[in-house]
Protein backbone atom coordinates (compact mmCIF):
# COMPACT_ATOMS: atom_id res chain seq x y z
CA UNK A 1 0.00 0.00 0.00
CA UNK A 2 1.65 3.69 -0.76
CA UNK A 3 2.39 5.29 2.47
CA UNK A 4 0.26 8.14 2.37
CA UNK A 5 -2.81 5.90 1.84
CA UNK A 6 -1.56 3.63 5.11
CA UNK A 7 -1.23 7.05 6.98
CA UNK A 8 -4.84 7.79 6.06
CA UNK A 9 -6.26 4.22 6.91
CA UNK A 10 -4.84 5.16 10.42
CA UNK A 11 -5.93 7.67 10.82
CA UNK A 12 -9.25 7.08 9.97
CA UNK A 13 -9.45 4.09 11.36
CA UNK A 14 -8.46 5.32 14.78
CA UNK A 15 -10.54 7.87 16.34
CA UNK A 16 -7.71 9.01 18.70
CA UNK A 17 -4.13 8.29 17.24
CA UNK A 18 -1.14 9.71 18.58
CA UNK A 19 2.21 9.77 16.41
CA UNK A 20 4.93 10.08 18.94
CA UNK A 21 8.74 9.29 19.60
CA UNK A 22 8.79 6.26 21.80
CA UNK A 23 6.02 4.48 23.45
CA UNK A 24 3.20 6.06 25.66
CA UNK A 25 5.32 4.27 28.89
CA UNK A 26 8.77 4.91 27.41
CA UNK A 27 8.69 8.36 25.38
CA UNK A 28 11.98 9.24 23.54
CA UNK A 29 11.08 13.05 23.43
CA UNK A 30 9.90 15.48 26.56
CA UNK A 31 7.36 16.54 23.75
CA UNK A 32 6.39 13.65 23.05
CA UNK A 33 6.05 12.64 26.84
CA UNK A 34 4.22 15.77 27.57
CA UNK A 35 1.76 14.99 25.38
CA UNK A 36 1.07 11.54 26.15
CA UNK A 37 0.95 12.00 29.54
CA UNK A 38 -2.07 15.10 28.86
CA UNK A 39 -4.05 12.57 26.79
CA UNK A 40 -3.56 9.30 29.27
CA UNK A 41 -5.08 11.87 31.78
CA UNK A 42 -8.30 11.88 30.07
CA UNK A 43 -8.83 8.25 30.95
CA UNK A 44 -9.45 6.65 27.37
CA UNK A 45 -7.77 4.73 25.15
CA UNK A 46 -6.11 5.47 22.07
CA UNK A 47 -3.53 4.20 19.63
CA UNK A 48 0.02 5.51 18.56
CA UNK A 49 2.75 5.15 16.22
CA UNK A 50 6.31 5.10 17.47
CA UNK A 51 7.90 7.36 14.23
CA UNK A 52 11.30 6.48 15.48
CA UNK A 53 10.59 2.80 14.43
CA UNK A 54 8.50 3.79 11.74
CA UNK A 55 11.04 6.02 9.43
CA UNK A 56 8.37 6.19 6.11
CA UNK A 57 5.58 7.44 8.67
CA UNK A 58 7.77 10.23 10.13
CA UNK A 59 9.10 11.11 6.84
CA UNK A 60 5.71 11.60 4.84
CA UNK A 61 2.93 12.08 7.86
CA UNK A 62 4.36 16.28 7.85
CA UNK A 63 3.50 16.26 3.95
CA UNK A 64 -0.33 14.52 4.80
CA UNK A 65 -1.18 17.04 7.85
CA UNK A 66 1.02 20.31 6.50
CA UNK A 67 2.90 19.80 9.97
CA UNK A 68 6.87 19.51 10.22
CA UNK A 69 7.18 17.85 13.87
CA UNK A 70 6.11 15.24 16.79
CA UNK A 71 4.55 14.89 18.64
CA UNK A 72 0.86 14.85 16.13
CA UNK A 73 -2.62 14.48 17.93
CA UNK A 74 -5.44 13.04 15.46
CA UNK A 75 -8.57 12.95 16.52
CA UNK A 76 -11.92 11.75 14.28
CA UNK A 77 -9.58 12.40 10.97
CA UNK A 78 -8.73 16.06 12.00
CA UNK A 79 -5.09 17.32 13.17
CA UNK A 80 -5.46 18.66 17.03
CA UNK A 81 -1.88 19.78 17.06
CA UNK A 82 1.28 18.83 18.21
CA UNK A 83 2.68 19.17 22.06
CA UNK A 84 1.78 22.58 22.79
CA UNK A 85 -1.74 22.90 21.44
CA UNK A 86 -2.52 19.83 23.56
CA UNK A 87 -1.02 20.86 26.56
CA UNK A 88 -2.72 24.20 26.27
CA UNK A 89 -5.88 22.44 25.67
CA UNK A 90 -5.89 19.99 28.64
CA UNK A 91 -4.64 23.16 30.94
CA UNK A 92 -8.09 24.96 29.59
CA UNK A 93 -10.33 21.67 30.01
CA UNK A 94 -10.64 21.49 26.57
CA UNK A 95 -8.73 17.80 25.98
CA UNK A 96 -10.82 15.87 28.17
CA UNK A 97 -14.59 16.51 26.34
CA UNK A 98 -12.90 16.20 23.05
CA UNK A 99 -11.71 12.74 23.63
CA UNK A 100 -14.49 11.61 25.77
CA UNK A 101 -16.56 12.53 22.63
CA UNK A 102 -14.26 10.61 20.26
CA UNK A 103 -13.99 7.36 22.51
CA UNK A 104 -17.70 7.57 22.75
CA UNK A 105 -17.50 7.22 18.99
CA UNK B 1 23.56 32.53 16.08
CA UNK B 2 23.11 32.48 13.03
CA UNK B 3 19.96 30.27 12.68
CA UNK B 4 18.58 32.46 15.65
CA UNK B 5 18.68 35.64 13.23
CA UNK B 6 17.97 33.72 10.12
CA UNK B 7 14.64 32.56 12.17
CA UNK B 8 14.11 36.19 13.76
CA UNK B 9 13.89 37.97 10.80
CA UNK B 10 12.16 35.51 9.03
CA UNK B 11 9.12 35.84 11.52
CA UNK B 12 9.40 39.16 11.81
CA UNK B 13 9.06 40.00 7.97
CA UNK B 14 6.00 37.55 7.71
CA UNK B 15 4.38 38.50 11.56
CA UNK B 16 5.00 42.06 11.90
CA UNK B 17 4.57 40.92 15.47
CA UNK B 18 4.19 43.02 18.26
CA UNK B 19 5.89 40.83 20.63
CA UNK B 20 8.69 38.19 19.21
CA UNK B 21 10.60 36.13 22.22
CA UNK B 22 13.21 33.80 20.31
CA UNK B 23 14.51 31.22 23.02
CA UNK B 24 17.30 29.20 21.98
CA UNK B 25 16.56 25.85 24.42
CA UNK B 26 19.28 23.54 22.88
CA UNK B 27 21.44 23.72 26.33
CA UNK B 28 18.33 21.91 27.44
CA UNK B 29 18.98 19.17 25.17
CA UNK B 30 21.21 15.97 24.40
CA UNK B 31 23.44 18.15 21.66
CA UNK B 32 26.75 19.87 21.75
CA UNK B 33 27.23 22.68 23.36
CA UNK B 34 26.28 25.62 21.29
CA UNK B 35 24.20 24.18 18.83
CA UNK B 36 20.78 25.93 17.52
CA UNK B 37 18.13 22.46 16.98
CA UNK B 38 15.82 23.45 19.80
CA UNK B 39 13.99 26.89 19.58
CA UNK B 40 10.81 28.04 21.61
CA UNK B 41 9.16 30.76 19.67
CA UNK B 42 6.46 33.69 21.61
CA UNK B 43 4.50 35.35 19.28
CA UNK B 44 2.52 38.01 19.20
CA UNK B 45 0.40 39.50 16.24
CA UNK B 46 -3.06 41.04 14.50
CA UNK B 47 -2.06 38.00 12.39
CA UNK B 48 -3.74 35.12 14.25
CA UNK B 49 -7.17 36.44 14.73
CA UNK B 50 -10.08 34.78 14.06
CA UNK B 51 -7.00 31.45 13.80
CA UNK B 52 -7.42 28.30 15.82
CA UNK B 53 -4.35 27.10 17.04
CA UNK B 54 -3.41 24.52 14.14
CA UNK B 55 -3.90 27.36 11.87
CA UNK B 56 -1.94 29.62 13.58
CA UNK B 57 0.89 26.92 14.01
CA UNK B 58 0.52 25.91 10.44
CA UNK B 59 1.27 29.56 8.84
CA UNK B 60 4.47 29.79 11.31
CA UNK B 61 5.20 26.40 9.55
CA UNK B 62 4.75 27.98 6.29
CA UNK B 63 6.93 31.17 6.54
CA UNK B 64 9.48 28.93 7.99
CA UNK B 65 9.88 26.58 4.88
CA UNK B 66 12.99 24.79 4.47
CA UNK B 67 14.38 26.26 7.98
CA UNK B 68 11.89 23.73 9.73
CA UNK B 69 14.36 20.90 8.26
CA UNK B 70 17.47 22.23 9.82
CA UNK B 71 16.19 22.52 13.24
CA UNK B 72 15.07 19.98 15.43
CA UNK B 73 12.28 21.72 17.76
CA UNK B 74 10.07 24.50 17.51
CA UNK B 75 8.15 24.90 20.67
CA UNK B 76 4.97 27.43 19.23
CA UNK B 77 3.21 30.39 21.66
CA UNK B 78 0.95 32.12 19.32
CA UNK B 79 -1.39 34.89 20.62
CA UNK B 80 -3.50 37.41 19.48
CA UNK B 81 -2.49 41.32 20.94
CA UNK B 82 -5.89 40.22 22.93
CA UNK B 83 -4.75 37.36 24.26
CA UNK B 84 -1.40 38.50 25.25
CA UNK B 85 -2.63 41.16 27.43
CA UNK B 86 -4.24 38.43 29.37
CA UNK B 87 -1.67 35.79 29.54
CA UNK B 88 1.12 38.06 29.22
CA UNK B 89 3.94 34.86 29.55
CA UNK B 90 4.22 31.83 28.08
CA UNK B 91 4.62 28.20 29.00
CA UNK B 92 7.80 26.37 30.10
CA UNK B 93 9.59 23.98 27.74
CA UNK B 94 9.80 20.30 28.76
CA UNK B 95 13.31 18.65 29.72
CA UNK B 96 15.25 16.57 27.16
CA UNK B 97 14.57 12.51 26.92
CA UNK B 98 17.41 11.55 24.83
CA UNK B 99 14.99 11.48 21.90
CA UNK B 100 17.55 13.78 19.15
CA UNK B 101 20.28 11.45 19.79
CA UNK B 102 18.44 9.84 16.87
CA UNK B 103 18.39 12.83 14.74
CA UNK B 104 21.33 14.43 12.32
CA UNK B 105 20.77 18.06 13.07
Amino acid sequence: MDIMDQIKEQIEANNIILYMKGSPNAPQCGFSARTVEALMNCGERFAYVDILSNPEIRANLPRYGNWPTFPQLWVKGELIGGCDIVTEMHAKGELLPLIKEAAAG
Amino acid sequence: MQKQHAIESIISAAFAPQHLELVNESYMHSVPAGSESHFKLVLVSDRFSGLRSVARHQTVYAAMGDMMQQIHALALHTYTPEEWQEQGVAPESPQCLGGSKHDHH
